[in-house]
């Protein structure tokens, strides 16, 4: 009985049932939303959504209130610069991929530097560099016009890549293998939880803690762009503040993947899952005929009861 | 001679050290006087009283939703949902006034609905975090969609009028002075009423370490609800302001301010792990960020890099701020 509970309270098995009655549901309510196609359709949603959430993942279990809130910024100023330097050529795509990613790794370098060598609160530093990538957006897209996904791109994210599945699902599981041996094989990923679950004892330990976690904001930055590139291909040319979305999104993707706010334990594999049930979510309410107040309504209520079967606070009681 | 020089220069740091542990806000201060000469620097009109009243019209509503955040940052919570309160009473006001004619009296209860769909909101965001024990970063994400739905069903596109005395009076003067000083003022009386209260203390002292608040006899989950209160009513009230200054009802009129008031909160010296802060930092942030965005204005900033200066701006003046506070205390 004891096991069974424990199995069910595990976040990627809850994750996974609530996916399972999700996709019941929106197949009850709209016959055809549980199709292979339509199911495929998500996952390159989800895998969008999924890359982002890695990097987010990373700094959330590293800890000391560890979030980006940065990320929906690099993901738009990524999008707008990989699609101004392809301009719709396959020829600039390796200079494009270069450019993003030293782009997002510039931005979580100086928001690592900004938590842990001037000790800003995460919240506030991301805060204040998203303030400023938005306003670096305005600033790239005036005078520029506005680039085109290279075709090879947009074949890669949307057609057919290899087994029937498009490049980037390939792309997500890669990410998820490499971040599931970084997190339990590596030194790296063992030093992460040890400065998530008690910074001080790690770096009586001798843990690197700072150097770690300007790490995890790099990789962040990364993460983000690789997601801006790959959002291009899936648009096919680059609009206004495209990443926005991402923001809060990637940060509930990792909860509901069972890693709580407070760091220190949980993993990407749930976070994946987190992905998916999100987007299947969205989908369902877009499905319905419902306008777009009812359908925040519906999306804020449901996250809210989503929520309550996932890692609450301790009671103070217990 | 070094003996006698030496306890000298250490008793008039602590001086310094003690000031800065009492008013925790002082670095923020600074950081607006120089702002204010700046701004006086390359527009003497803006320091005139004409351009203050501007500047406090402007900026009464992020004040206010400020003050809001930090009762809630005091107990070492968050409110992601702020700006969608103020969104949601702003529709909610001028739906009220709109439907039952706008005169004296429907303004007066308009308000008084306004207030109660503040507090109420306060209330929801209060039972999920503290009662529920969700993560609050989350959870009033997820209201704010809520409330932001809500706000859409009540008014699906911005631009209903709210009826002109409203905004008549908001923006007008009574005996010559302009109304929005009374305002000021009743702010300032408010404050200092809450700060005497016992709420605001243990608030703090639930900030400071939950698990002791509670061993020691404190009711914590009713004085998170009781901060998430304080925060939807003080919402309420930035509404209000917000109404006055725009004249229309919006739907998303507030989504932008919850950052900002995050932002206000920190810049005034005020902890976001909980457990020390004052309303008064967070007025001077919320200052703070009003005359960075004039400021960038005035010194003639090309209109599309004024977003990025403005960011970088803000970004910099947290930084000073955490920055001098620290070293100040340490």
């Amino acid at each position: 009985m004891s096991t069974v509970t424990t199995f069910l309270r595990q976040p990627l098995v809850v994750a996974l049932i609530l996916i399972a009655a999700l996709l019941w549901l929106g197949e009850t309510l709209s016959p055809g939303f549980a199709s292979g196609q339509q199911i495929l359709r998500l996952l390159i949603v989800a895998a969008l959504l999924g890359i982002v959430a890695a990097g987010q993942n990373l700094v959330i279990l590293g800890g000391r209130e560890g979030i980006d809130l940065s990320v929906g910024g690099v993901v738009s100023l990524s999008a707008i610069i990989a699609g101004n330097l392809m301009a719709g050529e396959n020829g600039g795509i390796s200079l494009a991929i270069l450019a993003c990613i030293l782009t997002g790794a510039f931005f979580g370098l100086i928001n690592g530097i900004g938590v842990t060598l001037l000790r800003i609160p995460p919240l506030v530093m991301t805060l204040g560099m998203l303030g400023v990538l938005q306003g670096l957006l305005v600033v790239v897209r005036q005078g520029i016009p506005s680039g085109r996904a290279a075709p090879a791109l947009a074949d890669f994210v949307s057609r057919d890549f290899l087994l029937g599945l498009p490049g980037i699902l390939w792309l997500w599981v890669a990410i998820g293998l490499v971040m599931a041996f970084l997190l339990s094989r590596t030194v790296f990923g063992h030093r992460i939880y040890a400065i998530g679950s008690n910074e001080q004892a790690a770096f009586m330990a001798g843990v690197p803690v700072k150097v770690i976690r300007i790490a995890l904001f790099v990789l962040s930055g990364v993460f983000a762009a690789i997601a801006g590139i790959c959002l291009l291909g899936y648009s096919g040319s680059s609009f206004a503040n495209v990443g926005e979305q991402y923001m809060l999104a990637s940060i509930i993707a990792v909860v509901f993947g069972g890693t709580p706010l407070s760091g220190g334990k949980g993993g990407y594999t749930g976070t994946m899952a987190g992905a998916f049930l999100l987007v299947i979510l969205q989908s369902i309410l877009t499905t319905v005929n419902i306008d777009e107040s009812g359908r925040q309504m519906v999306f804020g209520a449901t996250l809210l009861v989503l929520m309550l079967f996932y890692g609450r606070g301790r009671s103070m009681r217990a | 001679m070094a003996s006698i020089e030496a306890p000298a220069r250490s008793r008039s740091s602590s001086a310094v050290k003690r000031a800065f542990e009492r008013y925790p806000f002082l670095p923020a201060l600074i950081i607006l006087v120089v702002l204010i000469a700046l701004n006086g620097w390359f527009q003497p009109r803006s320091v005139s009283l004409v351009g203050m009243t501007g500047q406090i019209k402007t900026y009464l509503a992020l004040m206010l939703l400020a003050v809001a955040q930090t009762y809630v940052i005091y107990a070492g919570d968050i409110d992601l949902s702020a700006g969608a309160i103020v969104s949601l009473v702003n529709v909610v006001i001028v739906g009220v006034m709109g439907q039952w004619g706008g005169d004296g009296v429907t303004i007066f209860v308009a308000l008084a609905i306004g207030l109660a769909t503040g507090l109420v909101c306060g209330i929801v965001n209060g039972l999920v975090v503290a009662a529920l024990r969700l993560q609050a970063i989350v959870a009033t994400f997820a209201t704010s969609i809520f409330f932001t739905g809500l706000a859409l069903y009540i008014q699906p596109v911005a631009g209903t009028p709210a009826p002109t005395a409203f905004w008549r009076t908001y923006g007008g003067r009574i005996f010559e002075i302009p109304f929005v000083f009374y305002m000021a003022v009743l702010f300032a009386i408010l404050l200092v009423v809450l700060v005497r209260t016992r709420l605001s203390l243990r608030l703090l002292a639930v900030g400071d370490g939950q698990q002791e608040a509670f061993q020691s006899g404190l009711p914590v989950t009713r004085i998170r609800m009781g901060g998430y209160a304080l925060c939807g009513v003080f919402a309420a009230l930035a509404a209000f302001c917000i109404t006055g200054d725009t004249a229309s009802g919006d739907p998303l009129v507030g989504g932008k301010m919850t950052l900002f008031s995050i932002a206000a909160v920190v810049l005034g010296g005020s902890a976001l792990a909980g457990g020390y802060g004052t309303v008064v930092g967070s007025v001077i942030g919320a200052l703070i960020i009003g005359f960075i965005n004039s400021l960038v204005f005035f010194v003639g900033t090309p209109s599309e890099w004024q977003n990025l200066v403005q960011g970088a701006a803000i970004l910099l003046a947290l930084m000073t701020g955490v920055l001098v506070g620290r070293r100040a205390r340490a």
